[in-house]
């Protein structure tokens, strides 16, 4: 075992447990002096050695009782009779809580897109030259994210109340292209996705405003130099770069979105959280309700969890030196390498 | 028309300026700037920081706008078109156009970090000048070749040296072909043993006939390669002649005590 590095280590080969002999000019206890005195060192050869890894005590207790806790929330959720797990089974697939959810996805998507493409518009306006984009984006900002959702979408919902007709025209003039009946023009559906947008683009401008300005100035002048249209400069060189800083920011947007079109049932539209309450305003099974739409919730969540965690992988291409793992591949390696013998050796 | 670059033509990438001002708030950090530099000569400014090198630099490819003076290339205008008796200021696309002529290497390399190496090279001449994906593919692999890379062409910045990365950005500016190559201080970010990888591959381009205007303080290499050196101060050119005259013998005495503090002492023609 040992014979092999032995003969690696040769020359000067002294047995393994080499005596640190104390330099002999104490006394003096000045640097260079004595220094042609001094044995000639023997590095120790420690590769022949056992390696035994830290202990850590605490972090098994610590593991243990977090272990117990988890146990303990799960017996409860599975044992407590109240939570009717069989009634929540029962409505999770009803055709009317799958219509529900598919409107819920329907204006996530919606205002959701509306909301990022009118939210880049409006970041591109706060970053221009010209001080009157720059106010009416930064007052636009400022209005929406200053006024509740709630207040918004009721406002929306009841412009037929303040405006009776919406017609197209040339403004100050009486020539009228198309008019029309607001209450007809703003459907709940409408009114849904002229709140949702509108709040999510006010939002969204400042993510995608942050995101831009987190891009190197030096990279803009280096695409200048090299004669690289403007729209071409920030679609193929600043926002590529600018969406590692975005996606993160972005995806919590959406997230709170999917939660946030529940809000919508002010206007007794039947998007998944409405359908779910007249479900249990019927039936009186708050909670098992409830549970269907949280779990629902749940589920489209995680779902754009993993669209987020690849998007924002092929966005840190040359960001880092090496692509993180993905957890596919984090699996294969950790069952690789922990599969084997667990006493690692040093050899 | 791929041998522009390698055959000398020095018909082309004439410099003039004349009485260049710039100021930054209240700053003027160009105070009357004239030069000349003749189609495919060397000129290296060199001189103090906050002199106005760099500034001196970007005002050539318009990265800045001049309060005042002109600059020229081949006699066309920098920025500017003159109808009448006015200067009608050009459009961002006729910037862009002249840009193409001008190559220009920064300080911090300022490759595209998300594009390879070979991507960063071959991005200006398909949407700048309007090659085929493939020809300009093709000709950004002949230039990785001449920088000595292109065994990585495949590798992003983040995963090149210093010296490699500016390698890279030297031969993206190559790949418009342009008259002019101007390189703003192009080894100060970089390790002493990998200034000279780079030193050498600019030496081969002094004698390939495209005009190099170069802010650096590698005097060293300023005495090798220029034609004319120009050291600058306070906005101003102090002192203009070449490698021999200016530091060997140089006439006025802020030019003397700047390189006395540079130059060791073993530095000598």
């Amino acid at each position: 075992m040992s014979s092999a590095t032995g003969v690696a280590q040769s020359q000067q080969s002294q047995p393994v447990p080499a005596a640190e002999a104390p330099p002999a000019g104490t006394g003096t206890s000045g640097a260079g002096g004595s220094a042609t005195e001094v044995a000639p060192r023997v590095a120790k050869d420690y590769s022949s050695y056992r390696v035994v890894a830290a202990k850590h005590p605490w972090r098994w207790v610590g593991t243990a009782v977090v272990a117990l806790g988890v146990l303990a929330v799960a017996w409860s959720l599975a044992t407590n009779p109240r939570w009717e797990w069989g009634v929540v089974a029962q409505w999770f697939t009803a055709q009317s809580v799958v219509n529900g959810l598919v409107e819920t996805l329907k204006l996530t998507a919606i205002s959701g897109v509306l909301g990022f493409v009118l939210g880049f518009i409006l970041a591109l306006m706060r970053l221009s030259a010209s001080p009157l984009l720059v106010s009416v984006s930064w007052t636009f900002s400022w209005i929406f994210r200053s006024t509740p959702l709630l207040v918004q979408m009721l406002l929306w919902y009841n412009l037929g109340y303040l405006y009776e007709k919406i017609s197209l025209g040339i403004p100050f003039t009486d020539v009228r292209f198309f008019e029309v009946q607001t209450t007809t023009l703003i459907s709940q559906f409408a009114a849904a996705v002229l709140g949702l947008t509108l709040n999510q683009a006010a939002y969204s401008a400042e993510i995608i405003r942050g995101g831009i300005l987190s891009v190197d100035q030096g990279q803009l002048e280096a695409a200048a130099a090299l004669g690289i249209p403007a729209w071409r400069r920030s679609t193929r060189i600043v926002l590529p770069q600018a969406m590692r800083a975005i996606l993160p920011t972005a995806f919590n947007e959406i997230i709170g979105l999917v939660k946030g079109t529940s809000i919508v049932y002010v206007l007794a539209y039947s998007e998944l959280f409405y359908t779910v309450q007249v479900i249990y305003n019927r039936t009186q099974q708050v909670l098992p309700l409830l549970l269907v739409a949280t779990l629902w919730y749940i589920v489209i969540t995680s779902v754009l969890s993993v669209f987020q965690y690849y998007i924002e992988r092929h966005y840190s291409k040359g960001a880092v030196r090496n692509l993180p793992l993905t957890p596919l591949q984090k699996a294969r390696k950790f069952f690789a390498t922990h599969a084997a013998v667990p006493n690692r050796r040093n050899s | 028309m791929t041998d522009t670059l390698t055959a000398p033509t020095a018909t082309r990438g004439l410099v003039e300026i004349t009485g260049v001002r710039k100021s930054f708030g209240p700053t003027e950090v160009l105070k009357g700037v004239s030069l000349t530099v003749e189609p495919g000569g060397v000129a290296v400014i060199v001189g103090p920081s906050g002199s106005g090198k760099s500034t001196l630099l970007r005002t050539i490819n318009h990265l800045e706008k001049v309060d005042g003076g002109h600059i020229t290339i081949d006699g066309q205008l920098v920025g500017y078109k003159l109808r009448g008796d006015r200067l009608h200021e050009l459009r961002e696309k006729e910037i862009l156009k002249q840009r193409t002529d001008i190559g220009m290497v920064f300080q911090n390399f300022n490759l595209f970090p998300h594009l390879t190496a070979l991507e960063n090279v071959a991005e200006a001449p398909v949407v700048a000048q309007g090659r085929s994906k493939e020809d300009a593919r093709r000709r950004g692999l002949e230039l990785l070749d001449r920088v000595g890379l292109k065994d990585r062409a495949g590798a992003y910045p983040r995963q090149l040296s210093g010296g490699q990365q500016q390698r890279v950005a030297i031969a993206r500016a190559l790949a418009l072909d342009p008259k002019i190559l101007l390189f703003d201080e192009p080894t100060s970010a970089l390790d002493p043993e990998l200034v000279n990888e780079v030193l050498d591959v600019i030496r081969e381009l002094a004698t390939s006939g495209t005009t190099l205007i170069i802010v650096t303080h590698e005097m060293g290499f300023a005495r090798d390669v220029a034609d004319t050196v120009v050291f600058m101060d306070q906005g101003q050119i102090v002192e203009q002649g070449t490698p021999k005259e200016i530091f060997s013998n140089p006439q006025e005495p802020r030019t003397r005590s700047f390189f006395s503090k540079v130059l060791e002492p073993a530095f000598n023609i």
